[in-house]
């Protein structure tokens, strides 16, 4: 096992749009810039490259600008603790990595919301988001069916993705109602680049049937899917299909956030004009302060990147921009809400954590999340909660526990990589206990 | 120029795109990454790292995401975590 | 005669508060529990759940012993969720001083009848092959076990209430004294006797007792079945329990039935942040990875803390609170909460309906403390 120790005026945490705008701009700056991410590449969720390597313009301009920058970019590295403040540990492959900063930005991302229903531990029963990662890693998927569920714009994006790829997509379950998505339509008057955009996918998907109030209610197979089973409007199909691609919208990553003890309001990291969390010296950016899209999160990346390299009067002028597309950012949350009827999607034998297979009858009766984590082991898996988590949250109205080290798995060798030799901060932290 | 990867799944060969990951090519074999608790087949869901349902064991060091490594010439994949 | 409304109320639904309920309600009393929280919420939670004869006292002893068989009487009768594994103890010596140690121990334990088997360092070996080579050799505890604790003080809880008593969680208590229960709410609940199992916090509802916190951390890795078969402990953890000063870690590794490892042990004392502490559990992993290298490469899902109640003698209080008739008190018990909780509800029992012990009950009551301060 290798171990590093490097030394950055600002780290970046998350080599998405936001983390890649924050890097680049800092290490524009002239400041010392690394950029941490547990992919094998940058780029996130939306700026995922595609296996031969193809970007879109934005993403391979900002990369571009980020290596010309020089900032140091650390991919396949998982941060998973904080031993001290000014200090990140993060594990690889094979080594352990002991990240000193001066200056923070978190741009941790989202990931999507997965509710269980019958069927759905089915192998390709994917997220929405998801079978897109995994077409652009390299799965085929011409001439394969692929029935899209769930709820969000994610559902247009990946549907006119798969289309392009060959896959034939017999329909696209949206489970908010018809006059919400009206009014979200309506609301999208304010941003021309949205409509723009909601042309060019109409256009895409013709031919595509869409519809709403609609959601998958089963999902069939022996080894893997064979079909879905969708309510639509009170009318329930069987689909034959090869693939269900389904995510519920999206969820912030705040588990890191959290544990160096950002406050949040409502569900997302709370950050000033600048960026700054109530965590001196940490910033955040992108979807752990409000989900919004990309050209909301590269601004937001942006300021965090000048403020804590220390430019805020360049940051200053991204505000504008940032306000205007904040304003789209609210509406789709309003829009795309969970309605009540999903609640009752699972059936008492539905797994519910995946990890340790609970099901929903065994769940129901716990009062709380904590409860129920120390009586089934619900959350006591790999995944620490972040799939059941959320869905747990919606089907019973749990508040989620607190954060604890490791945030993601960690190997023992990892946990145990502080030496013990004296760092100033650590022997001030652990002897005032 | 190498566009293609070869590498070993349960000890038998498959061939891959360069870029592909380690999930992808359990996709491509047409098997399942892992089995559950209770005996179900497990495969991808979030396709991002976090759900951990496409772990398997990479020359040798088991409970490793597959959808966050990149396949490598000769590389050794088993599934249900049972090192080589 | 008396409109007490319970003959007991226990306060605390952790393994002990539960041990306590189910006794009572079989020797046929009206017993209510109170937890602020869950069932097993406290060190319940967090420990370890070993099941483990101990020597380091006669009274110890006496208390673990007893109640080790009390939980072997009852593991037919524990639910699939408990986990209760019989798979007892090796005392891992590092050393040819450690291994007269062993020697020792195994004397004391054949004397009091308890099974033991010297192991060399070949039987070590064959038995863990995890364990380092080269370690001196040990010695097998064959009937200890251990279970999974939130469940089995469910389980407790839940006989207890098939039995009459009733069970009220997420409640908070303020006071207890004179055969009264006050909650924050302010209503009262009149009991003939009141039993403090609150654990690391039962100072605050009876104030005066000697119990500080003494703070644990530990590890849980992803599944590596057949990695480990025994509880394995190493004879300096025998040291770090005794000391009752300064911070220590011990090499403490314990299988779980689900294969996954549970790694521990640490005590600190004067921490009282539910924080973990870096280099508290740095320490802990680099002990535990001398003894068994191959963790080094495993996957830990989670950390997390948790708080002894800790005595200045090391052994429990079971028994009446001399500050006040209706107290009883049953906390104290340091890392053997879930050893000795079955014992614990049979001799506090015993002290409130007047029954004789099977083991003496003196070195355990609270009134060997002197009673410096004011009762409640």
């Amino acid at each position: 096992m290798t171990r590093s120790q490097q030394r950055f005026d600002v780290l970046v945490i998350g080599g998405g749009p936001a983390g890649v705008a924050a890097a680049a701009r800092a290490a524009e700056c002239g400041v010392k810039v690394g950029i941490v991410d547990d992919n094998a590449r940058l780029g996130g969720q939306i700026w995922r490259s595609e296996s031969e390597g193809a970007q879109t313009v934005e993403a391979a301009e900002w990369t571009q600008r980020l290596v010309a920058a020089r900032a140091a970019i650390l991919c396949g590295t998982t941060v998973f603790y904080q031993p001290c403040p000014g200090f990140l540990l993060a594990e690889s492959y094979d080594g352990v990595h002991e990240l000193q900063y001066a200056k923070l930005v978190l741009a941790t991302g989202a990931r999507e919301r997965f509710l269980p229903f019958p069927g759905w531990t089915l192998p390709n029963v994917m997220g929405a988001g998801g079978l897109q990662a995994m077409v652009k890693s390299g799965l085929p998927v011409r001439g394969k069916r692929v029935v899209i569920a769930g709820t969000g714009p994610l559902l247009l994006a990946v549907a006119a993705y798969l289309r392009k790829r060959g896959a034939e997509i017999p329909i696209i379950c949206e489970q908010t109602s018809w006059s919400r998505l009206a009014r979200f339509s309506l609301a999208l008057l304010g941003h021309p680049g949205k409509i723009s955009q909601g042309f060019r996918l109409k256009g895409e998907l013709s031919g595509v049937p869409f519809v709403a109030n609609s959601w998958p209610v089963a999902a069939h197979g022996g080894d893997a899917l064979e079909s879905v089973t969708i309510s639509r409007g009170g009318k329930i199909k069987t689909i034959p299909c090869d693939f269900l691609s389904c995510g519920f919208h999206l969820v912030p990553n705040l588990e890191l956030p959290l544990l160096l003890g950002c406050q949040t309001e409502n569900g997302y990291v709370s950050v000033d004009d600048f960026q700054t969390t109530t965590v001196p010296s940490v910033f955040c950016a992108g979807e752990p302060t409000g989900i919004g899209g990309v050209e909301l999160v590269l601004v937001e990346g942006q300021i965090a990147g000048l403020a804590a390299a220390e430019r805020g009067t360049e940051a200053q002028e991204l505000f504008g921009e940032r306000e205007k597309l904040r304003h789209f950012a609210r509406s789709l949350d309003r829009a795309f809400q969970l309605r009540s009827e999903l609640k009752s999607l699972p059936s008492p034998s539905t797994m519910v954590c995946r990890c340790e297979d609970v099901p929903y009858s065994r769940l129901r009766p716990h009062a709380s999340w904590r409860a129920a984590k120390l009586h089934t082991r619900c959350g006591m898996g790999p995944c620490q909660g972040r799939v059941c988590g959320p869905a747990t949250e919606f089907l019973f109205n749990w508040n989620p526990g607190s954060v604890r080290p490791p945030i993601f798995p960690a190997r023992v060798e990892s946990l145990a990589a502080l030496d013990g030799q004296a760092k100033p901060e650590m022997n001030e932290v652990s002897g005032g206990r | 120029m190498l566009d293609k990867i070869t590498l070993t799944v349960n000890g038998a060969p498959v061939v891959v795109p360069l870029g592909a990951t380690v999930a992808v090519a359990m996709a491509l074999v047409g098997q399942v990454c892992r089995t559950s608790v209770t005996g179900e087949p497990r495969g991808p869901l979030c396709g991002m790292g976090i759900c951990f349902e496409c772990r398997v064991a990479v020359n040798g060091r088991t409970h490793c995401r597959g959808c966050q490594i990149l396949c490598e010439p000769g590389m050794e994949v088993t599934t249900d975590e049972r090192p080589r | 005669m008396s409109a007490a409304a319970y003959d007991a109320l226990v306060v605390g639904a952790g393994i002990v508060g539960a041990a306590c309920a189910d006794e009572f309600v079989r020797r046929g009393m009206r017993v209510a529990v109170i937890d602020r929280d869950g069932i097993g919420s406290g060190a319940t939670a967090a420990g370890m759940g070993h099941i483990v004869v101990m020597d380091d006292s006669e009274a110890q002893f006496a208390l673990t012993h007893y109640s080790q068989q009390l939980w072997q009487q009852l593991r037919n009768d524990l639910p699939d969720d408990v986990e209760y594994e019989p798979c007892g103890t090796i005392w891992v010596a590092a050393d040819e001083e450690e291994m007269i140690e062993v020697r020792r121990k195994r004397d004391y334990y054949d004397k009091r009848g308890v099974s033991t088997e010297v192991l060399g360092p070949q039987d070590l070996q064959r038995l863990e092959p995890n364990l380092r080579p080269r370690l001196a050799g040990g010695l097998l505890v064959p009937e200890d076990a251990v279970l999974y604790p939130p469940c089995a003080a469910r389980f407790l809880l839940e006989r207890a209430q098939q039995g009459g008593a009733e069970l009220r969680l997420g409640c908070s208590v303020a006071h207890i004294g004179e055969g009264q229960v006050r909650l924050s709410n302010n209503s009262v609940i009149s009991a003939e006797v009141i039993v403090n199992a609150t654990g690391a916090n039962a100072p605050d509802l009876t104030p005066g007792l000697e119990i500080k916190k003494r703070k644990g951390h530990l590890v849980i890795t992803d599944r590596y079945p057949g990695f480990v078969r025994h509880q394995l402990v190493e004879l300096g953890y025998l040291k770090s329990a005794h000391s009752v000063r300064s911070d220590s870690v011990a090499f403490n590794v314990q299988r779980r039935r689900t294969g996954q490892v549970l790694i521990g042990s640490s005590r600190q004392y004067g921490a009282e942040h539910t924080d973990v502490d870096a280099a508290v559990l740095s320490r802990m992993l680099q002990r535990a990875q001398e003894y068994m290298p191959a963790l080094g490469a495993m996957s830990a899902l989670r950390t997390w803390t948790g708080f002894r109640a800790a005595t200045p003698d090391k052994l429990p209080l079971i028994g009446p609170w001399p500050g006040d008739k209706s107290v009883f008190v049953a906390s104290g018990h340091e890392g053997l909460g879930v050893t000795t909780s079955l014992a614990t509800a049979r001799i506090l029992a015993d002290q409130i309906t007047g029954a004789k012990s099977e083991i003496p009950i003196e070195p355990y009551l609270p009134s060997r403390v002197a009673a410096r301060t004011n009762s409640c």
